[in-house]
């Protein structure tokens, strides 16, 4: 029996990359475990965060393709 | 006994692939399904990713798993992380493949379908992937610095300032030729003008909706856009045909670039959620989906190909662009064979998120074998169409003039049946009151697209949709280029004015951000204008003029590549990038210098400023010019081309010398000098 659950989050995550949202349960792991002391962005925080970050730039940012 | 199973299947797919390849190179007539042409190409891309990305990687590279990546010393969960590596490559391939692909194969098809397709192929197997996946490698030792950042360090800080003004220049011609793909596809089109606008509305919809309503849920947001999207193509047909509305939405080109000037301006200095980053995902998403489609549409149709292998334009007077055979075709046709602006991505997010080094080939040669499906993809839709439907849709109306009849009549001549029937039928087919000199690649592929998958869901009917549909897709993720561009060009512009004039770096100022913003969009809007008012259409000029620079930064990043070889003591393998360079040297040297000297107007920019100019000491007025004023902005036009092709030129000779320079350096020295992060056996800077 293939694990349905698995494979929708696997196939989530690859849609969310395709357009540069990194996964948000990762990052809160990431900083639960390596930065205990500082605040973790809420999801919306993290959200926007990550759309500035990827628009928003600076000098030689290029996200994109002709 | 694995082994040999496994040796046994590489054989087959090598005698299938050659098979194929042959059906494809020696069959003549109207008998080659388009199918053999697909199988040849996906054959091509695994034996080259087996036995020459695998090598590149292994022995040229020598790519490390033990190697610490920057993801992994990174690693904070949003800029750098680990990513799985299929993933990866999603997120790579949607952030290389754009319209480039799709327009240069429909341009080249004029040729034929052969010389295009044996471009593509050997192209991508050893210049474009070997590039791409050299870059990442580069960047991922460097803890993902950017192309001009590793030029700067391994080549010296004056050759990095060079390829930064190159970028720059590049960036410019592309908006501008992007834009022009628009401008010509929508041209008295109700329909497709419609549903295009139609994008900002549905966009700013989307962008409240993740904002404020439910905020980050992209899937839902991009669901609602896209029923929102499916609705207004669907509506198009109705503003098309009703007379009070079509006429609102029916544009002369100057009108249309003059809209989309102001909408770069306007879209570039909002904020990003509120249209950029929704239109983005709408238009990835989109385009994922109508790759995918398409391949499955071709392998079900099985279309055959229309185009003759080879046409008798391959000695340069073909109407879709000009000049010859070497160096044109491989100008033409830039991404899908090698594209510079992946150096760029390449040496962006992707070396980021690596796990490993050991992924590199997979993510950073895959890559751009899948970009370079693509291409073959779009070779096929121009080549399944009509031949003589073709050469109406993309010859200047100054060559075929703007009535079915004279059309008909002047492409049946140069050997491409076609009746005056048979343009109009074509253009009632897809909802359009013409289809002629719809130059730009768009359109062509439209159609192509249209046929494909009519054939599989709603046959001649469903045409139209299918038709506008292609256009939208393109449309869409053109205009999100623009927007995204000119704000990568705004950074540009500060950064460079920054350096004499610091206060102007500050990002969050709104005075700098208009200007520099402004500075950008009348550079690019320029250009663009240039090419609506051109005597050859635009696309026949400025097309060859984006090939020229594209292939141009690849030059630049495979010189990097080289000197980074050779500083790596790695010379015995540094053919792997010298090859490739100093093809696209010879090409893009050649046609750069043919663009600013060659006798004929239609190709040399100078020529055509001189003929211009002897008309006006005349007191004549050429086609298109209806005005002496006109006649004297095309010679003025024709002079910038010239000083643009001529400072592309000047760019990658400066590179050269200083990667010969620097090679000569790498080779004095007897210990590895590359500057290189993390690693044993060589120091961090």
């Amino acid at each position: 029996m293939p694990d349905f659950k698995t494979m929708f989050g696997h196939l989530k995550h690859a849609s969310r990359m395709l357009v540069g949202m990194p996964d948000y349960d990762n990052y809160v792991a990431h900083h639960t475990a390596h930065h205990p002391d500082t605040p973790v962005m809420s999801y919306e925080e993290f959200f926007r965060n990550r759309q500035d970050s990827r628009y928003g730039g600076g000098p030689g940012k290029i996200s994109r393709c002709c | 006994m694995s082994t040999a199973i496994s040796k046994l299947a590489w054989l087959a797919t090598a005698v299938v692939g050659a098979l194929a390849l042959g059906i494809v190179g020696f069959e003549r007539g109207e008998n080659v399904n388009a199918v053999w042409l697909v199988v040849a190409a996906v054959c091509t891309y695994f034996i080259a990713y087996r036995f020459y990305g695998l090598f590149i990687g292994e022995k040229v590279m020598r790519v490390d798993p033990t190697r610490v990546t920057p993801a992994v010393r990174y690693n904070d969960g949003l800029d750098y992380v680990p990513t799985n590596k299929y993933v990866l490559f999603g997120h790579h391939f949607a952030a290389i493949a754009g319209a480039g692909p799709l327009v240069g194969p429909v341009l080249a098809a004029q040729m034929g379908y052969l010389p295009g397709t044996l471009w593509i192929l050997a192209g991508v197997v050893f210049a474009g992937a070997v590039q791409d996946s050299m870059v990442l490698f580069m960047s991922t030792r460097r803890d993902g610095r950017s192309l001009g950042d590793m030029i700067r360090s391994e080549m010296g800080p004056v050759a990095g300032g060079i390829a930064l003004v190159g970028v720059l220049m590049i960036m410019i011609i592309i908006l501008a030729v992007l834009a022009l793909v628009v401008v010509k596809a929508l041209t008295g089109s109700p329909w497709g003008t419609f549903t295009v606008m139609a994008t900002v509305p549905i966009a700013l919809i989307m962008g409240v909706y993740s904002r404020f309503i439910r905020p980050g849920r992209i899937g839902e947001m991009s669901l609602i856009g896209f029923v929102l999207l499916m609705s207004a193509l669907v509506y198009g047909q109705n503003v098309a045909e009703s007379p009070d509305l079509a006429p609102l939405f029916t544009y002369k080109g100057e009108a249309l670039a003059l809209i989309l000037i102001g909408y770069g301006f306007v879209a570039s200095v909002l904020p990003v959620w509120l249209l950029l980053a929704p239109r983005d995902y709408l238009s990835t998403f989109l385009k994922i989906g109508a790759i995918i489609c398409l391949a499955l549409g071709i392998v079900v149709v099985m279309p055959n190909l229309k185009m003759p292998a080879v046409t008798r334009f391959i000695d340069g007077t073909g109407p879709v662009f000009s000049g010859s055979l070497f160096p044109f075709l491989f100008i033409t046709i830039a991404c899908g064979a090698v594209s510079g602006f992946h150096a760029l991505i390449s040496s962006g997010t992707t070396p980021k998120m690596l796990e490993t080094e050991t992924q590199i080939p997979l993510i950073g040669y895959g890559g751009m074998l899948m970009e370079s499906f693509v291409a073959i993809m779009a070779m096929v839709a121009a080549s399944i169409i009509e031949p003589g439907i073709y050469f109406a849709m993309n010859s200047p109306a100054g060559l075929i003039g703007a009535d079915a009849v004279k059309a008909a009549a002047v492409i049946s001549s140069w050997g491409f049946a076609v009746t005056p029937e048979m343009l109009l039928e074509a253009a009632k087919d897809v909802g359009e009151t013409t289809i002629l000199s719809r130059a730009g690649g768009a359109p062509t592929l439209a159609v192509g697209m249209a046929q494909i998958f009519s054939g599989v869901v709603g046959g001649k009917a469903m045409m139209g949709f299918w038709y506008h549909f292609a256009i939208l897709f393109e449309a869409l993720f053109i205009l999100t280029a623009v927007d995204a561009g000119t704000r990568a060009c705004r950074f540009m512009v500060q950064d460079m004015i920054g350096a004499v004039m610091p206060s102007f770096r500050a990002t969050k100022s709104w005075g700098n951000n208009l200007i520099a913003t402004g500075i950008a969009v009348a550079m690019w809007g320029y250009i663009l204008y240039t090419g609506v008012i051109d005597p050859l259409g635009g696309i026949n000029t400025l097309w060859p003029l984006f090939g020229i620079a594209n292939q141009m930064l690849a030059g630049v990043a495979l010189i990097m590549c080289t000197v980074v070889l050779f500083k790596m003591k790695r010379e015995q393998y540094a053919w792997v990038t010298i090859v490739p360079a100093v093809w696209l040297l010879i090409c893009t040297l050649t046609a750069g210098l043919q663009k600013v000297f060659h006798d004929s107007p239609a190709i040399g920019f100078l020529a055509q400023a001189k003929k211009f100019g002897a008309a006006i000491a005349e007191g004549k007025v050429l086609g298109p010019a209806k005005t002496m004023d006109q006649m004297n902005q095309i010679v003025f036009n024709a002079y910038v081309d010239a000083t643009l092709a001529f400072g592309f030129v000047l760019v990658v000779v400066a590179v050269l010398v200083y990667g010969v320079i620097s090679v000569v350096k790498a080779r004095k020295s007897d210990k590895p000098t590359a500057i290189e992060v993390g690693g044993g056996e060589v120091k961090h800077a």
